[in-house]
């Protein structure tokens, strides 16, 4: 399987399933260790020392952020935040719930993923299975690392200008006179699928190279042609390299900051563009759960750092779970493979 | 009826292929589309100001403040710009978190990988992928109502505030609080990467080095470390490339003002604010309509993107010797 190039935070920071070298291969050197570290010298004890207390705060780290924003979250949640539509108010108190963030935030991913999911696999696909002409191949690969390695923040300003051709205004708000605003539902959902693209394409891409040639070979002596064994056999097998990609995308998409400030850039409600029902509501602006907790954080307007705190803890949720389901794919997958490979003469 | 009927069968294979070949290109033109909107978004700086508006000179925040008044046909003398201040700034708080998230990050994966019992390092690693999910903007906020006041309130002194006042004012928000942060985001990529690495060495290696009595941990310094170094490396780039994006959370907690820290200050520049090339893109999102800001914003996003290709392509230079030693797969 090749190096894992693509995206920051992407698959292979969940493909270290058990990093331990396997015990019983003569178990590792940390493992049935012989000399004492009490017999170590000072500077080897010291370093020692030093990666306990470096792992351990690692640890208070991420549980002293989970605990705090828990203790915050439960403490402001409540059902008529989660509930209320946002009102623009002087204080914490009457500026309403986060009903349209959140309904926001789901929006927007499911946008992302509809765009993003079938990319990243047929450009994994056409790469692994296809790849012709080989300088084709490169450009693609190449511009999906780009991509991967571009900050959101100038993905989003991209998007800005793009949005603001005049060719692309029915997508996005319009002002009176004719100017053209390029901030929409539309807009920031196909922007943040660039976001989503990268992991999808890797999660793929590892997968279909990790096929056994075998399994292509004997499609192909059925006499399947090549997009059929692609459509019958190879995508199948792969679909939770697939499904990893795909929630690593959503996670990053839930968690983007800048690219809703810049092309969603309302403050709460959904701003419906136009009198279409649907339409409309994608034409036009609202919010997400990140940029409620930033505008009502002291960055922004400031009104209601404890609905910030709510917000945020429902963001961590969603973190979390998504984190679970990335590892619960992944766990079932080792075990897929382990079997795999104790089935004897395979 | 006919087409969908015609589409549900199976396709002959040179269409597909030349149908998921036609999808894979729209992705690479999306990408060159990005750079050239770009491109041409932040010509006007280039075409008042050459590659000068790199370098430091005038006050950048009277820049921006003649630029956001700007009329709709603005002048060559609206669109002078010297952004040094903010270049300095990212580089000074990507430097920083990078050294010391290298620093955290080596210890941390030889301590997951070598040194802790396989329970121990079981349980950190849930812990590292969640600080490695966390969005900025939860980081962000912990940092405004948490740790900000916290240093304006304790950390510094009124001393320092005094002796700061003609120029900046302390409030907390700042270089030191802004590393730290940037720190915690950056250090589980590379904990990923260099863990990775670490567990490709083949253990006969180590074994050969603690059979010849090293222990565990000079076994690691003599064989262990220098056999990675490429990964090292490539941890660095990747972590120095998400450092030179973030912009949301360092918008939040760095106190927002085009203040160039004087490491002359000794402790007090920990406290000074700064504005990064990705955080002053945040800050002015709202004065697009002006063009001079506009083009100024688009030059960021361009020295931004300019600055991922290089990370992406040392990256790319770094993982070569990588490849040679890979033994897994």
């Amino acid at each position: 399987m090749s190096t894992p190039e693509t995206g920051p935070a992407s698959s292979w920071l969940w493909s270290w399933r058990d990093v331990r070298p396997a015990p019983g291969k003569g178990g590792g050197p940390g493992r049935g260790r012989r000399s004492s570290p009490l017999s170590w010298r000072w500077g080897d004890r010291l370093v020692l020392v030093l990666a306990w207390l470096v792992g351990g705060l690692l640890c208070l780290i991420a549980g002293s952020i989970v605990v705090y924003m828990g203790v915050r979250g439960i403490e402001y949640l409540s059902p008529s935040v989660i509930f209320s539509h946002p009102t623009i108010a002087e204080n914490g108190a009457t500026s309403g719930g986060f009903l349209d963030p959140l309904l926001g935030t789901m929006l927007l991913t499911v946008i992302g993923i509809v765009l993003a999911l079938p990319l990243g696999l047929v450009c994994a696909t056409w790469l692994v299975e296809y790849g012709r002409p080989a300088w084709l191949a490169r450009v693609v690969e190449s511009s999906i690392e780009i991509v991967a390695g571009t900050p959101d923040i100038v993905i989003a300003i991209f998007g800005l200008a793009l949005f603001q051709v005049r060719l692309l205004a029915p997508l996005s708000v319009t002002a009176e006179g004719g100017g053209v605003f390029g901030r929409s539902f539309i807009a920031a959902g196909a922007l943040m699928s660039l976001l989503a693209l990268p992991p999808i394409y890797t999660a793929s891409r590892d997968g279909l190279q990790g096929v056994p040639s075998h399994m292509r070979e004997a499609a192909f002596a059925l006499g399947k042609t090549r997009i059929t064994t692609i459509r019958r056999v190879l995508v199948p097998n792969v679909r939770s390299n697939i499904a990893t990609g795909a929630v690593l995308g959503i996670s990053r998409m839930i968690g983007s900051t800048a690219i809703v400030l810049i092309l969603l850039g309302g403050f709460g409600r959904f701003e419906p563009q136009g009198a279409m029902p649907a339409i409309g509501l994608l034409r036009g602006t609202g919010s997400s759960l990140t940029s409620y907790v930033y505008y009502n954080s002291p960055a922004g307007e400031g009104v209601a750092p404890q609905k910030a705190y709510a917000a945020a803890f429902v963001l961590l949720i969603f973190v979390l779970a998504l984190n679970l389901i990335v590892e619960r794919i992944g766990r079932s997958q080792a075990r897929a493979a382990g079997l795999a490979k104790s089935t004897p003469g395979s | 009826m006919a087409l969908l009927e015609r589409l549900k069968r199976p396709w002959p294979d040179h269409r597909a292929e030349r149908m998921l070949g036609a999808v894979s290109l729209l992705v690479g033109v999306a990408i060159i589309a990005m750079v050239v909107f770009v491109v041409t978004r932040a010509w006007p700086i280039f075409q008042h100001n050459g590659i000068s508006w790199l370098t430091g000179g005038a006050s950048l925040e009277q820049e921006f403040a003649r630029m956001s008044a700007a009329s709709a046909s603005p002048t060559a003398a609206d669109y002078q710009l010297r952004a040094w201040p903010l270049i300095y700034g990212t580089l000074i708080t990507t430097v920083m978190a990078v050294v010391l998230g290298l620093i955290v990050g080596l210890l941390a994966s030889i301590f997951i990988v070598e040194l802790a019992p396989a329970r121990v390092s079981r349980a950190v690693i849930p812990m590292v992928r969640l600080l490695a999910s966390i969005p900025s903007v939860v980081y962000g906020l912990i940092g405004i109502l948490v740790l900000v006041p916290y240093v304006g309130n304790h950390l510094v002194t009124e001393h320092e505030r005094r002796a700061m006042q003609g120029t900046v004012q302390l409030t907390g928000a700042g270089l030191g609080v802004t590393v730290v942060i940037l720190t915690v985001m950056i250090t589980p990529i590379m904990i990923a990467l260099i863990c990775e690495a670490l567990v490709a060495v083949p253990s006969s290696w180590r074994e050969g080095a603690v059979a010849l009595g090293l222990n565990p941990l000079r076994a690691v310094r003599a064989v262990t470390l220098p056999a990675i170094r490429p990964a090292i490396v490539a941890a660095a780039v990747l972590a120095t490339a998400r450092a030179l994006g973030e912009a949301v959370m360092i918008q939040m907690v760095s106190g927002g003002k085009s203040f160039a820290p004087r490491p002359g200050d000794g402790i007090t520049f920990l406290w000074e604010p700064l504005r990064t090339l990705a955080s002053a893109i945040v800050d002015y999102r709202e004065g697009l309509a002006s063009p001079p800001l506009k083009a100024a914003i688009y030059s960021f996003a361009l020295l931004l993107l300019f600055a991922a290709f290089a990370m992406s392509i040392s990256g790319y230079l770094v993982k070569l010797p990588l490849r040679k030693y890979q033994t897994r797969g």
